[in-house]
């Protein structure tokens, strides 16, 4: 049943297979193990990122495909859901409508650019997506009108996800059983469904077709694989997952604007995630999106610490400022890089 | 032994001012077994990228059963039946011999677009696989990384692949080259033994003379991208062509 589940994909690695569930049970269990505003909205965005790093892997890792897209298709999403919710009014209709709404409109543009430049060359397809990438984002900057410009949009979703909504007067272990809990559990199991619609994907006869194509493209078309047509396939299931991922996002923030979704910052960050996880393996996606998320959140309250319990010394608290934190998550992916050149899961799995 | 499966008329390509293939036009009858001949640049390799597709035609065209193929794509034309062993060893170097072979019986059975059942619950493509490997003398090497393999295994492997594809047309780019004396007559046997099927139609790029004396229906003579020679093999194996421009070289080698 649970080999089932993860498609028969094992972690193959003792170590690795204790991360992934001590993570598990981390986000599963989040709201009650670490109760807080901050660290729930942070167990949220790991969801989330595992999500979104997954699909980005199945292009990259497995595909072969370097996109520069996918924080649009992530964006596309998330403003399906905020448009929707405020022109149909707020409501899980309006949920429903917005995310697929904007998963085809993802998958509509996937495929177009899919199949005008993944014909030509990968790096041909890098650049387009750059291009368009950055067209829309200006294009979602200047229609301030629709999208609300750089302010981005505030909106309302359903009282039954929002901590307005009490589903209980009293508290279960110290925790309020209200929207807000549904909400997270909304984003848990929907990036642990995507998840593992992803898992099985990259484990079907047609993952086995894309891992053939990024290794020998020439000779899979030799025994008739249309490569065109696999690779234009990822892109369209990853862009259709990235934009459902956006939409758990703008339910969990209720907000969207471009420095959440669209912004190439967040590009760069999906690119550091899966490569610290482990390209090729999705369990990487796990791994990276859960050590980047977190110590984007908390690297600058630990270093505020450390500057504060050092703060005698000379020259030193001046880099553990945290205004430097961006400094240390720089070094700790150079150090990533270095010590971890297959990911932490290719470390892991390595054999001995 | 009559009717004719595959045709090329004029087929031409030009690489700059080099003519690689120059306006050769032969037919290919079903169930025979053609060995193409040639020195080293004669054009052989080229005139096979020219029938499975890898490069497109300056001029002439491609027939396949009466239908002109030459437009089409290399996954299109493996759909038609056409199959292609290379002569450089192609394969997929980081998977396992049987993941090499299962791709291609996936293929085959048009597996490929299936997204959500898991590869490995497919039992009917890795038994399928492991019949191959088992007539390909390759069982042993089943769970082996294909890069890890000594050259001649890999040779083999890459006949595997076309016989796993089971194609109308089997074209072999000089099949037993890097192999060892006990592994090429392997190869040899096998391509007897899909001979004695009348159905395929096979296509050899050989150097061996004494091998494509015996195996062969018929012998073509490329040189310098030209058609040379085309007969039973004892006829050209004697002409003039091939005593000059061929068997000189192989005396040599010898
Ligand atoms: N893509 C290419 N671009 C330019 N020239 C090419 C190309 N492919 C082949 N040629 C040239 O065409 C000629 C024929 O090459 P080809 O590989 O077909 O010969 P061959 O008969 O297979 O020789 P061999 O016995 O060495 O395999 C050679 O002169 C080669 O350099
Ligand atoms: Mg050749």
């Amino acid at each position: 049943m649970l080999r089932r589940l993860i498609s028969g994909d094992t972690p193959r690695s003792t170590v690795l297979s204790i991360v992934l569930l001590v993570i598990l049970i981390a986000l599963a269990f989040a709201p009650f193990l670490f109760p807080g505003t901050r660290s729930v909205d942070t167990a949220a965005r790991v969801c989330i990122f595992i999500a979104l790093v997954a699909s980005y892997d199945l292009m990259l890792g497995y595909g072969g495909i370097v996109s520069f897209a996918h924080t649009m298709f992530f964006g596309m999403g998330a403003y399906g859901v905020a448009l929707a919710s405020i022109h149909m009014g707020r409501g899980f209709d309006a949920l429903l409508v917005g995310s697929v709404a904007g998963a085809l409109a993802a998958a509509a543009l996937a495929f177009v650019i899919g199949l005008f430049s993944l014909r030509v060359r990968a790096i041909f397809f890098a650049m387009i997506t750059l291009a368009v990438a950055s067209a829309v984002a200006v294009l979602v900057s200047q229609l301030s009108s629709i999208t609300g410009g750089e302010d981005g949009l505030n909106y309302k979703i359903p009282r039954a996800l929002t901590s307005a909504h009490k589903f209980m007067d009293d508290k279960l272990f110290g925790v309020r059983i209200n929207g807000k809990l549904a909400n997270y559990y909304l984003v848990f199991f929907g990036s642990l469904i995507l998840f593992l619609i992803l898992l099985r994907i990259v484990n079907s006869p047609f993952g086995r077709v894309l891992q053939a194509i990024r290794e020998n493209d020439f000779r899979a078309e030799a025994i008739g694989y249309r490569a065109v047509y696999y690779r234009t396939s990822a892109t369209c299931i990853s862009a259709t997952v990235a934009a459902l991922a956006g939409s758990l996002y703008a339910i969990w923030l209720r907000y969207v604007g471009p420095d959440t979704t669209l912004s190439f910052e967040i590009m760069i960050d999906i690119l550091l995630m899966v490569v610290i996880g482990g390209m090729g393996t999705l369990y990487g996606a796990v791994i990276g999106a859960t050590i980047f998320v977190v110590a984007q959140n908390y690297l600058q309250n630990l270093m505020g610490i450390a500057e504060a319990a050092l703060g005698d010394l000379p020259v030193i608290p001046l880099f553990l400022n945290p205004d430097r934190w961006l400094l240390w998550l720089g070094v700790l992916f150079v150090l990533s890089v270095y010590f971890f050149p297959t990911g932490v899961v290719g470390r892991l799995r390595r054999r001995v | 032994m009559s009717d004719t499966v595959l045709e090329t008329r004029d087929l031409t390509v030009r690489f700059g001012g080099h003519v690689a293939v120059d306006h050769v036009t032969c037919t290919f009858a079903t169930g025979e077994l053609t060995a193409i001949v040639g020195p080293n640049g004669a054009g052989k390799t080229t005139y096979f990228n020219l029938i499975s597709g890898q490069i497109s035609a300056s001029e002439g065209s491609v027939h396949l059963k009466g239908r002109d193929i030459s437009g089409l794509p290399v996954p299109e034309r493996v759909d038609l039946g056409i199959g292609r062993a290379f002569q450089l060893t192609n394969l997929f170097p980081n998977l396992t011999v049987l993941e090499n072979v299962r791709l291609v019986i996936q293929s085959k059975r048009k597996k490929g677009f299936n997204l959500l059942t898991m590869a490995a619950s497919h039992t009917e493509l890795t038994e399928a696989a492991e019949a191959v490997l088992e007539r390909t003398n390759l069982a042993a090497q089943r769970d082996q990384i294909v890069h890890e393999l000594p050259h001649g295994t890999q040779r083999k492997l890459e006949v595997a692949l076309l016989i796993a594809l089971d194609p109308i047309v089997y074209m072999f780019d000089e099949p037993t080259a890097g192999m060892s004396v006990d592994e090429a007559p392997v190869v040899l046997d096998l391509i007897e033994e899909l001979k004695a099927d009348t159905s395929r139609t096979i296509l050899l790029v050989e150097h061996k003379m004494d091998v494509i004396g015996t195996l062969a229906d018929r012998i073509i003579v490329l040189h310098n991208g030209a058609l040379a020679a085309d007969g039973p093999p004892a006829e050209v194996i004697a002409s003039d062509v091939v005593q000059e421009a061929y068997m000189g070289r192989a005396l040599e080698d010898a």
